[in-house]
């Protein structure tokens, strides 16, 4: 089953909610399905590193 | 803090103040009024002016106003409001992605981002950057996360919905990092 942890969100899909989780909070579910899908891919966990790293480049931008 | 140092004082953020300017409103006259806006305004403020924040945090602050004006007054500007419908548009056909939502071309790993960060060239990649996206997307995009407002302010602010405000957001930070993995990132002297 474990291959299949990522068809539960696809990458486009988690990569939206990675988005939308710099902007709102993301409900129980929405947090679950994206654990599974980081835990499975590492693509978007990478991606998860990049939203970061890009915030606080702009943060220093800011400053 | 007297007068003359005062003035000194905001001519020094000048150049940070009208790059940010530029970036929010794509018209160099609009970004040298606003900014001229608000360094008479915070002039006029000084005595307000309590250094419990840097001057630089203090004037992003007054800018973030007069920027908000000036884009209040644009915005009754029909053909504005037509752009902006483009950009929010939701299309799902999305190149970065197969058809069954995989990466077409995955992230690649970008090492130690604290070579990067502390480097001006970065800095001044990542404007490059910011200035390349669509002008409303830059706009949404550099008072989220430059001037940090809040998404519910951004949305009365400009009227959009905040699923519109998510999409916006989204396909700039897609772009975002895309531009930084190709100009940076990819470059293995720099990684």
């Amino acid at each position: 089953m474990f291959h299949r942890l990522t068809h539960i969100l696809s990458c486009k899909e988690a990569t939206r909610l990675m988005s939308q989780a710099q902007d709102r909070p993301l409900g129980l579910g929405e947090r679950v399905k994206l654990r599974l899908h980081l835990a499975a891919c590492t693509a978007c966990s990478r991606f998860s590193r990049q939203m970061a790293v890009m915030r606080e480049a702009l943060s220093r931008y800011r400053t | 803090m007297d007068a003359s140092n005062f003035t000194a004082e905001l001519d020094r953020h000048r150049r940070y103040l009208l790059r940010v300017a530029q970036l929010q409103l794509r018209d160099a006259d609009a970004a040298e009024d606003v900014v001229q806006e608000t360094l008479v305004a915070a002039l006029g403020a000084r005595v307000g002016f309590t250094g419990r924040s840097s001057v630089k945090t203090w004037l992003t602050g007054i800018l973030k106003h007069k920027i908000v004006d000036a884009i209040r007054q644009r915005q009754r500007q029909p053909v504005v409001v037509a752009s902006f419908d483009e950009e929010t548009d939701l299309d799902d056909f999305d190149p970065l992605f197969k058809d069954n939502g995989a990466w077409q071309a995955p992230p690649a790993d970008w090492g130690d981002p604290e070579n990067a960060l502390s480097r001006q060239e970065f800095m001044s990649v990542m404007e490059i950057c910011l200035e390349k996206l669509p002008p409303n997307t830059a706009r949404v995009f550099v008072m989220r996360e430059v001037m940090e407002l809040d998404t519910e302010e951004i949305c009365k602010e400009l009227t959009i919905t905040a699923n519109n405000l998510w999409v916006i957001l989204y396909r700039a930070r897609m772009s975002l990092r895309e531009c930084l993995e190709r100009n940076w990132f990819a470059d293995p002297a720099r990684g």
